[in-house]
């Protein structure tokens, strides 16, 4: 068989598959934050209004979370949860006006994405406070 | 001529690999992760045999060309023991130990035969061009393997509902790194034009990726966390999206 042959069917089979596990790896990053609740600070902060994030309200999170002193455990969550989001911006432009399903989809994860950030915020503004209570008590 | 970049990936994955076989042997989780370590143990050995080969002959000479090929088929087929391990830990639960032994004896076998072959035809006198590609040839192959089997432990691991996080993350960072592998390697085979800007990036950053993404999971996430599989799994996404089709 034609080596090129066997190298463009390897390389198209890996781009699918890398796809794949890198979606789902997202998935798996974003789910361990689904569960958190969102505080009344964070809400305000970010001035997310009502009980849904809104996805264009990623980037602005992001700057936040930014903002606040690093807790070092979330660096490769939002790492991976920022090109996950571009990717499916890029999937919602292309899909929009031929698969609306697809893009419906993808302003999802879009959300799931910024509901993260949100989270992310919380857990860093908690850690800020607790540890400006330190210095305090330190006092 | 290596830049900063090359050195500063390489640094990292030294540092990440050689932190994760001090974090899994202080947390007592060596014998879980017995492979993974080894693998690790392997990966920080053919750093510094890597190193001490581009000091002492240069980055063009043939001896690093030589190094650089030659450990890199070997620490894949170290990944594939650690995706045995892998197995053994999803299926362990169903007492299946037995058919995982037989299939690690099977394509260990296969893996041995497969090494002779190619070895029997290595081009030794035809110089170090033909050498490259054929042993990249190899190494598309190689790791394509790594993505059919990683790829079909996905699937178990869906099929079987298994909610290790821990478990779970590593099988998708051992995903995304042989399937970019794969990637890489048939695209240089398909067009070795783009390996100056681009190709040429791929196995450094992600040989960093791997130990790095391991290193976070085994830190960050404890033993005993859970994570619903349907929640993460494409298909799920696939069923999401006909939903919405519909809605």
């Amino acid at each position: 068989m034609n080596p090129s042959f066997i190298a463009a069917l390897i390389c198209v089979a890996s781009v699918v598959a890398l796809l794949q596990f890198f979606v789902t790896y997202s998935r798996s990053v974003i789910a361990a934050y689904q569960k958190s609740e969102l505080s009344e600070q964070v809400r305000e902060v970010a001035g997310i209004d009502g009980e849904r994030v809104r996805s264009e309200q990623f980037w602005q999170l992001v700057q936040l979370v930014r903002l606040c002193p690093q807790k070092n455990d979330d660096q490769n969550d939002l790492a991976v949860v920022r090109v996950y989001y571009r990717m499916m911006g890029w999937l919602g432009v292309m899909a929009r006006s031929i698969a609306p399903g697809i893009y419906k989809w993808a302003e999802s994860e879009r959300v799931s994405c910024t509901y993260f950030a949100a989270v992310a915020l919380d857990r860093r503004i908690a850690y800020s406070r607790a540890l400006l209570a330190q210095q305090m008590s330190e006092r | 001529m290596l830049g900063p970049l090359d050195y500063g990936l390489a640094l990292a994955s030294f540092v990440a690999e050689a932190y994760l076989v001090v974090r899994l042997c202080v947390s007592k989780n060596a014998l879980r992760y017995f492979f993974l370590n080894i693998y690790m143990l392997a990966a920080v050995v053919a750093t510094i045999t890597q190193e001490i080969a581009l000091r002492h002959f240069g980055v063009a000479s043939p001896v690093y060309a030589y190094v650089y090929y030659y450990t890199d088929p070997l620490l894949t087929i170290f990944l594939f023991f650690v995706i045995l391990s892998f197995y053994h830990q999803v299926f362990q639960q169903m007492g299946a130990g037995k058919y995982v032994r037989w299939g690690s004896a099977l394509l260990l076998s296969g893996t041995a035969l497969l090494s002779y072959l190619v070895v029997r035809r290595v081009p030794t006198h035809q110089g170090t061009a033909h050498f490259t590609q054929f042993v990249i040839e190899m190494s598309q192959n190689l790791y394509f393997v790594g993505v059919v089997l990683t790829y079909l432990l996905w699937g178990a691991v869906i099929k079987l509902r298994e909610t290790r996080t821990r478990l779970i993350q590593l099988i998708l960072a051992l995903g995304i790194f042989f399937s970019a592998e794969a990637a890489g390697y048939a695209l240089y085979n398909l067009f070795p034009s783009l390996e100056t800007n681009f190709l040429k990036w791929i196995p450094p950053v992600m040989g960093t990726f791997l130990p790095l993404a391991w290193a976070y999971t085994v830190t960050r996430i404890p033993e005993g966390a859970r994570l619903e599989t349907a929640r993460v799994a494409t298909r799920g996404s696939v069923q999401q999206m006909a939903a919405h089709q519909h809605s």
